[in-house]
């Protein structure tokens, strides 16, 4: 696990908890993260909303995203404490760094495409005025 | 970006397409245009289970996942797009069963 890892980690913070309740959350869960040798990247809190469903009789909860860097190990150790944490209700995890590679090639592979073809484009448009338009559409 | 999802979000009528194909008496309905998959057309790489706004576009009433043959949407980008619907479920922010 020499590589690193990017996670995003969703939380929600149950809604008897008030504002003070959710910073010291925020920074309790910073505080381990970095002492287990991974980095917060991004926090954000995106606020109190109505919950889609029931979770432990509640109707809507604080989320809470945070962009955490590392081996895995601090993830296993954050989940293990917020699995016994009662304030919050859910938490998820996604490794994103895999599929947002993946998004980076095919947008590479589309602007190679694209530096290619113009020439072939730029003939072809020149004699059909309605297809110059369709392609720049699908260019844009 | 957000102003991109809401002109997707007017410009469907996915949903009552779906319904209309499930209510009895008016015959089978055929669309006569090819339809396109939205992702493509718009370059979509990556979709967030964050981005409530567009996937509530993809859900009709009840609370599924919208079919790929009534949306015409190709099949890497329905994939991303059930993986985002139900990433987004499991945190409370879609329905598993509206009703």
């Amino acid at each position: 696990m020499a590589d690193k890892r990017t996670y995003e980690v969703v939380f929600i913070i149950s809604p008897d908890a008030d504002d003070n309740e959710v910073m010291r959350l925020s920074e309790a869960v910073q505080k381990l993260v970095t002492g287990q040798g991974g980095s917060i990247t991004k926090t954000e809190v995106m606020g109190r909303r109505q919950l889609a469903y029931e979770i432990n009789q509640k109707h809507e909860g604080t989320y809470v995203l945070l962009e955490v860097e590392g081996s895995g190990a601090e993830i296993a150790e954050l989940e293990r404490r917020m699995r016994v944490n009662d304030q919050i209700l859910r938490y998820m995890t996604i490794r994103v760094d895999e599929d947002r590679r993946r998004a980076e090639k095919l947008k590479d592979r589309r602007a190679r495409k694209a530096a290619k073809k113009p020439s072939a484009k730029r003939a072809k448009a020149s004699s059909s005025e309605t297809e110059a338009d369709l392609e720049e559409g699908f260019a844009a | 970006m957000s102003s991109n999802y809401e002109d997707r979000d007017s410009g469907f009528g996915l949903e009552r397409e779906y319904e209309r194909a499930g209510m009895p008496g008016r015959g089978p309905r055929r669309m006569q245009r090819r339809k396109i998959c939205r992702f493509c057309m718009d370059k979509v790489d990556l979709i967030d289970f964050k981005d409530v706004k567009l996937l509530q576009s993809y859900i009709p009433e009840r609370g599924k996942i919208l079919p790929r043959r009534i949306s015409g949407m190709c099949a890497s980008h329905q994939r991303m797009l059930a993986e985002a619907i139900k990433r987004a479920r499991n945190i409370a922010l879609l329905p598993y069963a509206a009703d």
